[in-house]
């Protein structure tokens, strides 16, 4: 008999190296189509960035920014339907907004209200119990193969979450019912101030599929291309009923956890920056410039057409009126029982002493 | 047809599966062995394992998929074996099915059932005994019912499945077996939300749910025979969110109030049921409102048990003294 420590071996799938140099086969993407997830890259930068100013000036509550990893985030969903689903953490913005869910709906939900994402985008809306979402995702598949429908889900979480219970049920039973779901860890290195290394002793968070007999991958976070190619396929394999994927995207949070945050006090800037020297957005902007897909001048211009884009957003969110003093009791139940009716009637009574606290 | 709550429950989960193509029953054991209590018997031979299944040994994720499910459009209808495993789910009911709707501001909804089996008296192990609804009072967006018997048991799941919010049901295990009554083989309702005048009387409300229902009747038996106390039972059958209406009026009616039940007694259902009787009719009293609780200790062992369960003779002493002029 022998005891033996089982190395998966797994390294990260790479197209675009850090240079901007193909180093593996590209996915089938139209020319049209690369320039338009490249600017939805810079679109969740830009977003996060506005959110962080408008949180310093007092006009949004805290906040995560996705700084360092537009190209997971954006990978993930784009090869997505619009019939599929996304349960995300707070962490995956750009994810929603590539689903559909409009700039000025996210900006006005940072302002500190309920911000209802349109249904036809099949986002839940960002959780904050870590880990919590991937059992909804391995639901929604569920729902979806009982239904016999050609749907897909995608459950999204942090490094951190790997640790929690529902993240190791869900890839449990996403391997037992077999069901059309791909559950994705954005691992960027910290949850908060605890290093990815203090979560687990093992190489890889993909390394647990094969112990739930659930087919995994590990993927370079960085690289849109490589995170398109590997959820393009993890999809249409759930989607052709071959079950579920695990995939594992290696990135790393530039910025703060949150507003709330201050990393310098936990992390060596001279890792973080190593880390901005993979910056995803650099990356394809080098191998977009290098094959004459775009001029620095285009590049450019579309910087300022995404700033303009963020900006507008952001002025229709803070146009936007605040809701009534009593909007929190709407949506508690389908219908309010005597007892709530009451309740809110007492804030109404009371709500004009409360004007302190609504902006 | 004499139905046990057991056969009644499984008939109102055959009609939802059989009326409605959304409904799927989900669990630890309800498939082939048709639930450790056989309220899910046959139910996978009659519809098949697509809509009747059993999952893994995960509580969390059985109610976190249903969550899910739940989003998609189906109507699960989840088993978590024993109420003393709600804990390990607690997340999932109290910070996602019961928040989804205010969440997503109306966008989506968590029209799912958790049934558990809950109560002392049939000597089950640790944890298989506990009361746990009082916990589930601070939990917006939940409904909690608690049948008292068959016919009830399966009017109110029938409700509960229909509900476009998430319901808690939970099953008195002493109850499960314990009488026959008779129940409609078809399909009826009976309103969450609404309690039941199981007795009429004039000189004192006796309010329980659940098993203590029986032992509330019992009580009321023998103040009527020894001293001819009129008792008034009312079996709350939801008890979140309560039925204020019935508690007043028929506080208002009697004057003296005593409140019965096998959970803990710090701040549970005896605790709101005050609280209600105070700010809506406290000049109606003419006596201290009594309760008879389970105590303020964990669940006791099953050698224990009978000990720590309310019995007739415990509530027939409140009664006495609320009716001491």
């Amino acid at each position: 008999m022998t005891i033996q420590q089982i190395d998966s071996g797994m390294t990260a799938y790479q197209i675009l190296d850090v240079e901007g140099n193909l180093v593996g086969a590209m996915p089938k993407l139209s020319t049209e189509r690369i320039l338009a997830l490249y600017r939805a890259m810079h679109l969740g930068r830009a977003l996060s960035n506005k959110v962080v100013a408008l949180q310093r000036q007092g006009r949004a509550t805290t906040f995560g920014s996705l700084v360092g990893q537009e190209a997971t985030s954006v990978g993930l969903a784009a090869p997505l339907q619009p019939q599929d689903w996304l349960t995300t953490s707070y962490r995956e913005i750009a994810s929603l907004v590539v689903k559909g869910v409009p700039l000025s709906t996210l900006i006005y939900s940072f302002r500190g209200f309920t911000a209802p994402y349109p249904k036809e985008t099949h986002c839940l809306p960002i959780q904050i119990v870590i880990g919590t979402q991937m059992p909804h995702a391995v639901g929604l598949a569920m729902a979806a193969k009982i239904a016999g429908d050609p749907v897909v889900a995608v459950g999204v979480c942090g490094d951190g979450a790997t640790s929690e219970g529902d993240f190791n049920e869900a890839l449990n039973f996403a391997g037992a019912f077999q069901v059309p779901v791909v559950l994705v860890v954005q691992n960027n290195g910290w949850a908060i101030s605890v290093p990815r290394a203090r979560q687990s002793a093992a190489s890889s968070f993909a390394a647990r599929g094969p112990g739930f007999g659930v087919p995994s991958v590990l993927v370079d976070g960085n690289d849109l291309f490589a995170v398109y190619d590997v959820m393009q396929q993890a999809v249409e394999r759930a989607r052709s009923g071959q079950g579920p994927t695990l995939v594992e995207a290696l990135t790393y949070r530039t910025g703060a956890h949150t507003t709330a945050d201050d990393p310098t006090s936990y992390r060596d800037e001279a890792d973080v920056e190593a880390w901005r020297a993979k910056d995803p957005v650099v990356r394809l902007q080098r191998f977009l410039i290098k094959s004459n897909l775009l001029t620095e001048e285009q590049n450019q211009a579309l910087i300022d057409a995404v700033e303009a884009e963020i900006n507008r957003a952001a002025d229709e969110a803070l146009a936007q009126p605040v809701p009534a003093p009593d909007a929190f009791f709407d949506y508690t139940a389908a219908n309010l029982s005597p007892r709530l009716q009451a309740q809110r009637q007492d804030l109404l009574h009371y709500a004009t002493h409360q004007q302190n606290g609504r902006r | 047809m004499q139905m046990t709550m057991i056969e009644a429950l499984n008939s109102a989960l055959s009609l939802e599966l059989e009326r409605d193509q959304r409904v799927v029953v989900l669990g630890q054991d309800i498939g082939v062995n048709g639930g450790v209590f056989r309220v899910t018997e046959h139910l996978q031979k009659k519809f098949g394992v697509q809509r009747v299944f059993d999952t893994p040994l995960a509580e969390s994720a059985i109610v976190g998929s249903s969550v899910g499910m739940a989003v998609y459009g189906l109507r699960p209808v989840a088993e978590i074996q024993f109420a003393g495993f709600l804990f390990v789910c607690m997340n999932q009911l109290v910070s996602q099915a019961a928040r989804i709707r205010f969440r997503s501001g109306g966008v989506y909804t968590c029209p799912l059932v958790v049934r558990s089996p809950y109560g002392g008296g049939v000597r089950t192990p640790e944890l298989h005994s506990d009361s746990v609804e009082g916990v589930f009072l601070q939990t917006p967006g939940f409904k909690v019912v608690v049948p008292s018997n068959p016919y009830d048991a399966k009017g109110l799941l029938a409700s509960a499945v229909a509900d476009p919010d998430p319901v808690l049901f939970l099953e008195n295990i002493k109850l499960y077996r314990s009488f026959r009554q008779e129940t409609p083989e078809d399909y009826y309702t009976i309103p969450l939300g609404k309690a039941k005048t199981v007795q009429e009387g004039e000189d004192v409300s006796v309010f329980a749910y659940g098993a203590m229902v029986p032992v509330a009747l019992e009580a009321a038996k023998k103040a009527q025979q020894a001293t001819g106390t009129s008792v008034e039972v009312i079996d709350l059958r939801t008890i979140w969110p309560l039925d204020e209406e019935a508690i007043v009026a028929s506080v208002e009616k009697t004057g003296r109030a005593v409140i019965v039940h096998e959970a803990p007694r710090a701040g549970g259902v005896g605790s709101e049921v005050i609280a209600v009787i105070n700010e809506h009719c406290l000049y109606s009293l003419l006596k201290p409102i009594e309760r008879v609780t389970g105590y303020d200790t964990p669940f006791p062992v099953p050698g224990l048990e009978d000990y720590y369960l309310p019995m007739p003779a415990k509530v027939l002493d409140a009664i006495k003294r609320v009716m001491e002029s």
